[in-house]
């Protein structure tokens, strides 16, 4: 298999374009954790604050979505191109996913 | 096939990880078999929502009783930090700085063996309480789920390391690249996959 490539030597000014880029993108990279961490600690204040069930239980799920998202979409790079085929195999299998806990559950409520 | 060619920040590519052929396919097979542990992990949640808190009449364990937060806080942090260090080593790695990859993988690998021993701890803890693997059906859903997670660390931070050792005097090439690339986005799957734990068995555990 193919280990090969054309290489491609940069400009000095493509060189520091790029470089300045990474530096953005890694700064973003930072506040996407710095809002993981605020999910991660209202997750856990809304649990230790006593509030009712049927608030904290999907109140915590949506934290949990959001933040799987920001980690498949950042952290992976799926918001990035060529991610449609990865985006498509995540996708199949979520649906394949959420059946799953789907069927558990309601053989248990109605079983 | 010229795979140990050497590159500099000038000329190494912009995703080192996809230009080759090789790196494309192991880039498109790992989210494939990523996608496969999301049904793995969907069918131990789905068991264990199913199982939660069921055992034999007279069980004194439930999830209120036996959870404790400050624990699992502390394990999410490590997970959560262990997360974004590994970001700055892909960041390093598109930057072509090889020793500065390998120093943020080894901090990534140190929060990760952090998380582990507490996991260990905790599952001590729970057997010393009588709360055994085979002791009932909810004890048996718990721990395969939250060890099939723990297991999945264990792999991540072998990985981690094995790539480390192997290629610390090659230092990059286009035949590494997608290697590493790929061991970070596993570790990132891990931690996704914890989000889920902490919410879904922690803190709605504790809930009830």
């Amino acid at each position: 298999m193919s280990h090969d490539a054309q290489v491609y030597v940069r400009s000095q000014t493509e060189f520091e374009y790029i470089k300045q880029k990474r530096k953005k993108d890694m700064r973003n990279q930072v506040t996407t954790f710095a809002i993981m961490i605020f999910l991660t600690l209202i997750a856990f204040t809304t649990v230790a604050a006593g509030f009712s069930v049927y608030l904290i239980v999907p109140v915590i799920l949506l934290l949990a979505a959001i933040q799987v998202v920001l980690q498949l979409y950042y952290f992976m790079h799926m918001s990035e191109k060529n991610h449609q085929v990865a985006a498509f195999f995540l996708y199949s299998a979520c649906l394949i996913a959420f059946t799953f806990i789907l069927t558990f559950l309601t053989i248990i409520w109605w079983g | 096939m010229d795979f140990n060619k050497k590159y500099t920040p000038q000329t190494w590519p912009d995703h080192p990880e996809q230009v080759t052929l090789e790196g494309k396919n192991k880039f498109l097979g790992f989210w494939l078999f990523l996608g496969g542990e999301t049904v793995l992990f969907a069918s131990l949640f789905a068991t264990y929502l199913a199982l939660k808190n069921k055992g034999p009449s007279g069980m004194t364990f439930s999830t209120e009783t036996l959870f404790e937060l400050p624990l699992v806080f502390v394990m999410t942090m490590l997970l959560l930090t262990s997360s974004l260090t590994s970001v700055y080593a892909m960041y390093h790695m598109k930057n072509h700085n090889f020793r500065g990859m390998q120093t943020w993988l080894a901090i990534t690998v140190l929060l990760g063996l952090a998380f582990l021993g507490l996991e260990i701890y905790e599952f001590n803890h729970y057997v010393h309480l009588g709360f055994t693997y085979g002791q009932s059906a909810f004890s048996s859903s718990f721990f395969t789920l939250v060890g099939t997670h723990g297991l999945h660390v264990v792999i991540g931070l072998g990985w981690i390391i094995l790539l480390m050792l192997r290629n610390a005097k090659r230092g990059f090439s286009l035949y590494n690249a997608p290697k590493y690339y790929t061991a970070s986005l596993y570790w990132h799957f891990i931690d996704v996959v914890w989000v889920f734990i902490f919410t879904v068995v922690y803190l709605m555990g504790v809930v009830g």
